[in-house]
């Protein structure tokens, strides 16, 4: 089975590492489980720390966010942690320390969210390159659409990595393929029309994104924004093919460090397995 | 003339100015002389710049506007109800004013001031925001969200609203929330709620980012009423449309008072609006020099300023690639003027492109020369200018020594246009700060004391 929608797998001749993840979960049976952690918050070393703690307790996959100045589509949880390693010191090219520390301990694939701009000021190909010299899988881009994604379509082929396009409640049918078919490793489902932070209930768009992503050809689709508990994970694991969990880790972190995050991990991957028989 | 510029990146001059873009240099060719029509560039491309770096969430709703700006542009009945506007309620066209005193300090060359601070509101900035404000209608959108710097552009937009029966929400970071309290009760009095922004550096470009933030969140019944010709196409496209009005009056009032072309154009860059609408309406002609003025803030060798295209590099910001206040890893660097409504990190990307094609010249003007030529304009002609528009005053006094350095005989024949984007009563304390005119025990002085810019 080819790990690719849009037939360019074999230009890259490499397997995608985020399907292959989300494929070993889906061998046992459940959801794979994706946490999300801003790099340098509270500090490079936990984020590594923590990276490998979410690994060891459940998450399949690890996204990791650069801090950036101006993130549109977080909310305030996120956008403080992001602020503060900034005002820490935080330096883009860390990340790959992160992504590296972490690949080096576990098997978990490890992707990198980031907005646009500071890929550019480095250079798509340099970007994509140090990410893939690190280990990392591919990048998340919340800011970034395939219509826009010339540079980074051919990054991606040369270096082998994923590259996980946004689809939204909001999205045509026509957006919905011409996205399903740039993506490579997971089409990441947007549950509500907004920005991420917690919420009491997952919106009952999220299920429809899903199943049109899926009809619109995407094998693997992940549900995120505003999945915050373990019952949130049970029910999205009944219909997605991945849970995406941000804010409540980076309140984990924040509050308890990364004893609270492995905790919090143990508890989310309790609500991955899917019911049915 | 009303030829389509090409938007892809394809014909020769284009072309170089794709790769100057991908390599972050910008190449000094000269005018697009002869070269395909400049004017009325249909976006989402100018050269390399433009386009569309934003959330799936947003498209639809971009795709939304670009299809019902299309659509309106063609429907005589939305064209007449902008003229209409245009000419009964903003008060247009707006004048073209010989400034004959002032010109003295500008080598002697004949100076005309296109009077956008007698629109109502006091700027340029109505234009747009009645253009916008009835596409919202045409979408069926009951509200409308803005982010303001010192407050002129919200200030507009909650007039639109009032005039318009739709809801207005204005993001405005919490210092100049502080700073602008009168400003801040203008758009409150007009029925705007204004909501503080204290994330990042609770600015303007924190405003905007809080304002996708909400749009994201309400785009069903809401309409971003974005205040310049920046952002995510057809955004910069459509912005400049509505301003093209200025450009189109100034032309035709030189040639009708003078009887030619003006030698050069003047005006004051922030995102870009109100220089792109009079612009534009001499692109087309070859003989006609113009020039965009940043803010140079302390001055551009300080870091504090903003000036984006002179100091800046290539980037993605608020839903367009431009030239952008960036450092090394991509993070966007505040910008710092004394003028607000110029202090914002990026630029519109028609500027972007028009700058590298070097069909327009930008430069910096500092904090200091702008009050030089504010002071200069309130003396001479009785006309107290917005700081911002006081920018391009400044650079009209350059253009004009330049233009009588070039020719001395010939100076008093030599004509530059400078758009004057806003009257400067919202400036008094600044200026009045700025000019050591407050008195020791009055409350701006006191703020004054707290090293803040009133
Ligand atoms: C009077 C005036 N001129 C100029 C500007 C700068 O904006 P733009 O570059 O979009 O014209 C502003 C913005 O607030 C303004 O109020």
């Amino acid at each position: 089975m080819s790990t690719s929608q849009d037939g360019t797998q074999n230009a890259a001749q490499h397997a995608s590492k985020s399907a292959a993840a989300i494929d070993r979960a889906r061998a046992q049976g459940r959801a794979a489980l994706i946490g999300y952690l801003p790099a340098g918050y509270p500090s490079v070393a936990d984020t590594i720390a923590a990276g490998i703690a979410l690994a060891e307790n459940g998450a399949d996959l690890i996204e990791i966010g650069i801090p950036y100045s101006d993130p549109v589509m977080d909310g305030q949880v996120i956008q403080a942690a992001t602020t503060e390693a900034l005002a820490k010191g935080f330096r883009v090219p860390e990340v790959f320390d992160v992504v590296r520390g972490i690949t080096s301990k576990t098997d978990a694939a490890v992707l990198v969210m980031t907005y646009w701009n500071p890929v550019v000021r480095m250079g798509v190909d340099e970007f994509s390159r140090r990410l893939a010299e690190a280990g990392g899988a591919g990048l998340i881009t919340p800011d970034l659409i395939p219509d826009e994604a010339a540079e980074w379509m051919a990054a991606s082929d040369k270096y082998g990595l994923d590259r996980v396009f946004l689809v939204a409640p909001s999205s045509s049918p026509e957006r919905m393929k011409r996205t399903v078919d740039a993506s490579r490793g997971f089409v990441y489902a947007v549950s509500i029309m907004g920005v991420t932070g917690a919420r009491a209930s997952v919106s009952s768009a999220a299920k429809s994104v899903v199943a049109a992503a899926h009809a619109a050809g995407a094998e693997r689709v992940c549900v995120g924004l505003g999945v915050s508990n373990a019952g949130h994970v049970r029910e999205i694991a009944e219909y997605a093919d991945g849970v995406i969990v941000g804010t409540a880790l980076v309140a984990a972190i924040r509050d308890g460090g990364v004893d609270a995050v492995a905790s919090l991990t143990k508890d989310l991957s309790t609500g991955l397995t899917k019911e049915e028989a | 003339m009303v030829r389509l510029m090409v938007d892809a990146p394809a014909a020769g001059s284009d072309e170089s100015a794709v790769d100057a873009f991908l390599q972050g240099g910008r190449p000094q060719e000269p005018t697009a002389q002869g070269g395909p029509s400049l004017r009325h560039a249909p976006g989402p491309y100018f050269g390399g710049y433009g386009g569309r770096w934003m959330p799936e969430s947003l498209i639809a709703a971009l795709d939304e506007l670009e299809d019902t700006f299309e659509k309106a542009k063609a429907d005589p009945e939305f064209t007449a109800q902008i003229a209409d506007l245009n000419k009964n309620y903003s008060g247009r066209p707006s004048l073209l004013t010989e400034a004959k005193r002032f010109a003295e300090h500008a080598g002697g060359v004949r100076i005309f001031l296109k009077r956008e601070d007698l629109n109502h509101t006091g700027s340029h900035k109505i234009n747009n925001v009645l253009g916008q404000a009835l596409l919202a209608k045409r979408m069926g959108k009951t509200r409308v969200i803005a982010e303001t710097g010192a407050g002129q552009h919200g200030v507009a937009s909650a007039t639109a609203a009032a005039l318009l029966g739709l809801e207005c929400v204005v993001y405005m970071g919490a210092e100049d929330c502080r700073r602008q309290s009168l400003n801040v009760a203008r758009m409150e009095l007009l029925g705007a709620t204004v909501i503080p922004v204290t994330n990042g550096s609770q600015t303007l470009k924190d405003a905007i980012n809080e304002a996708l933030r909400d749009w994201v969140a309400n785009v069903g019944n809401t309409h971003y009423l974005l205040g310049t010709a920046a952002g995510a196409h057809p955004f910069p496209a459509m912005v400049r449309y509505f301003h093209e009005v200025i450009g189109e009056e100034a032309r035709a009032q030189i040639l009708d008072q003078t009887g030619r072309l003006p030698d050069a154009v003047c005006a004051c860059i922030g995102g870009g609006s109100n220089a792109i609408g009079i612009f534009h309406g001499f692109l087309d002609d070859a003989s006609v020099k113009i020039y965009g003025f940043e803010a140079g803030g302390e001055g551009v060798e300080t870091g504090r300023h903003a000036a984006t295209i002179t100091l800046g590099k290539p980037g993605v910001l608020h839903g367009a690639r431009s030239y952008l206040m960036q450092d090394d890893d991509g993070q966007t660097i505040e910008s710092h003027s004394i003028s607000a409504g110029l202090d914002y990190p990026g630029v519109g990307p028609e500027h972007s492109y028009l700058a590298d094609i070097g069909r327009v010249r930008y430069e910096p003007i500092t904090d200091s020369e702008a009050m030089e030529a504010f002071r200069l304009l309130c003396r001479t002609e009785g006309i107290i200018p917005a700081i911002e528009s006081a920018h391009a005053l400044a650079g009209a006094i350059k253009v004009g020594q330049r233009l009588a350095a070039e020719d001395a005989g010939a100076a008093s024949e030599k004509i530059v246009i400078v758009n004057l984007s806003g009257r400067g009563d919202k400036d008094v304390a600044t200026a009045a700060e700025w000019f050591d005119l407050l008195d020791e025990d009055s409350p701006e002085a006191e703020i004054a004391k707290e090293g803040e810019q009133l």
